[in-house]
């Protein structure tokens, strides 16, 4: 049964309210909640391991597919491998994410390995959202280590939209994906640390076929005594296109490393990257006051436009 | 009605002082249109953010409808009706033009329409420029109206524009020339703006001509524009010679 705090980390981390339309599998504290398979999206779980497969029917359209996570205790710690078979032609969509709410003074921790294996010509767009909080008088710390790994097939693009908002103290994620020819992959990552909280972002996009299109886009805000470090790599194998953009704003005592890496093996790869770490300009919140905002209304606009 | 009283500002540096403004005061009426101009580095700029609290000054005082102003911070003159344009705005990475003008109007929601009338009068579509970022991608010209829009979606009693012109083609500036008629027309809000431009110059009610920190000429255009065109030389003695060869 569904409580007040699922519900809100749910709402939170997926956009839910109520029960998902469609294919859905809501994992709670390292156990299925609820789950529904469709004509088309197929839903089972794993019998080695932890962790689900799911099998979307080749030309599937317009479907959504919800596969959050939810730890409301504390002291839970799980190690989790979810693989998506994607047949050729489809056009679909797939809400991940995770949610803590950490009840004590544990350490509550989710790994997950997502592998993606698209087939041609698709269309899918996959976000995911990370939040964590922790219960009034309870000082447990959440951990999140998500890793993603695609194999994108030809002529197939993936929208991956990653944010972690607030509240994960510590998340070393990595980004996998390999691209056939004419596959075009776009990742835009937003990413807020504060307090003492560490987040390290590797990527490795791999443009393996001809015409094959990359594009990284990171925005980050690192508050108070945070840290973040972001390693993303373009590697172009063929003749292909690809762009890291990391930009990175830093407050307080925070500390944030950004190192991009273009590498290219072909001589027709076109690679680029960008990157910027500055603080909030002055003449921004201005500007922002100027038109009746108080310096921390102008400040959290900034913040939220930035990571929007 | 804005009043400003021996306001001045002096700069301290290793070198020495240096006074910005020294000493001025002016009086502008409720829904008066009066432009500021003189020569780069007079001060204009300076007593213009002075009026939005942008710069506190060393010496004076800013009265705005009879209430001391100075030391009231920049959101709190915003919130009494002040506005001010930026010569240079800055760029909002994921802030959209629509999001602007719905921080400027002040509201949760704006219509396209009412969105449409205030980029229209900056010479901007909606339909092309709404859901756009204020960043990078868009020029200077392109910034500057958008700046212009967020000043007139306030519909602050009191407007203050800096350059308004800079950075600006011809055809939106004879849009925006339009626009500041009008709200001059229809009495709707005292203006100031900075500007070197003849055809805003022929618009105002009054001149005030800032140079050297202080107030070299103030009064109507037609008693103003001649000593402008007359003096084009400056004090620069190459200049003046070559002037008086002219």
């Amino acid at each position: 049964m569904m409580n007040e705090i699922d519900s809100s980390l749910l709402e939170k981390i997926a956009d839910l309210t109520g029960k998902p339309v469609g294919a859905f599998n809501i994992r709670k504290d390292s156990g299925c909640e609820a789950r529904q398979s469709t004509e088309n999206i197929e839903i089972t779980s794993k019998t080695d391991k932890e962790g689900i497969d799911i099998r979307i029917k080749e030309g599937t359209h317009g479907e959504v597919c919800h596969i959050p996570v939810i730890i409301t205790k504390t002291g839970v710690s799980e190690m989790v491998y979810n693989d998506f078979y994607i047949g050729d032609n489809c056009d679909i969509e797939i809400v991940a994410g995770c949610g803590i709410h950490n009840t004590g003074c544990n350490e509550s921790r989710h790994d997950g390995i997502h592998t993606f294996y698209i087939g041609k010509n698709c269309r899918v767009r996959y976000s995911e959202k990370h939040y964590g909080e922790v219960s009034e008088k309870a000082d447990g710390t959440n951990v999140m280590n998500p890793e993603t790994v695609v194999y994108l097939g030809e002529n197939s693009t993936m929208q991956m939209d990653t944010v972690q908002i607030r509240g994960i103290d510590s998340t070393k994620r990595m980004t996998k994906f390999f691209c056939e020819a004419g596959s075009e992959v776009v990742v835009t990552e937003r990413l807020l640390t504060h307090g003492k909280q560490e987040a390290v972002s590797e990527m490795e996009i791999e443009l393996n076929g001809k015409d094959a299109k990359g594009r990284v886009i990171s925005r980050s805000v690192a508050q108070d005594e945070s840290h973040q470090v972001f390693y993303p790599r373009m590697v172009g194998n063929a003749p292909c296109f690809g762009h890291v953009q990391c930009d990175s704003i830093i407050m307080g005592d925070a500390k944030i490393r950004s190192i991009p890496e273009i590498s290219a093996n072909d001589t027709d790869a076109q690679l680029i990257h960008e990157a910027a770490i500055g603080k909030i300009a002055g003449d921004q919140l201005l500007k922002l006051e100027t038109l009746g905002l108080t310096a921390e209304e102008a400040e959290d606009t900034i913040l939220k436009g930035f990571l929007a | 009605m804005l009043e400003l009283k021996h306001i001045s500002y002096r700069v301290s540096s290793p070198e020495g002082t240096l006074d910005i403004l020294k000493d001025i005061s002016l009086t502008i009426p409720d829904h008066r249109m009066v432009v500021f101009t003189g020569p780069n580095g007079g001060g204009k700029t300076t007593l213009a953010k002075i009026i939005m609290g942008l710069v506190q000054p060393t010496e004076g005082q800013v009265l705005y409808n009879g209430q001391d102003i100075t030391h009231m911070n920049i959101t709190e003159r915003a919130r009494l009706g002040i506005s001010y344009g930026f010569q240079q705005p800055p760029r909002f990475k994921g802030i959209t033009v629509h999001d602007l003008l719905l921080l400027a109007a002040g509201e949760q929601k704006l219509s396209k329409d009412r969105c449409c009338q205030f980029l229209t009068k900056v010479g901007l579509c909606a339909n092309d420029y709404l859901d756009r970022e204020v960043d990078v991608s868009l020029s200077g010209g392109e910034v500057k109206r958008i700046e212009i829009a967020t000043i007139l979606a306030r519909n602050a009693q009191l407007m203050i524009f800096d350059e308004p012109e800079a950075g600006i083609d011809l055809w939106s500036f004879a849009r925006l020339t339009e626009t500041f008629e009008q709200i001059h027309r229809q009495n709707d809000a005292t203006m100031i703006i900075i500007s070197h431009q003849e055809r805003i110059i022929q618009l105002a009610d009054e001149i005030v001509v800032v140079a050297g920190g202080t107030i070299a000429h103030r009064g109507t255009t037609e008693e103003i524009f001649p000593l402008i065109l007359q003096n084009t030389m400056g004090a620069c003695p190459v200049l003046k010679k070559e002037g008086d060869k002219a």
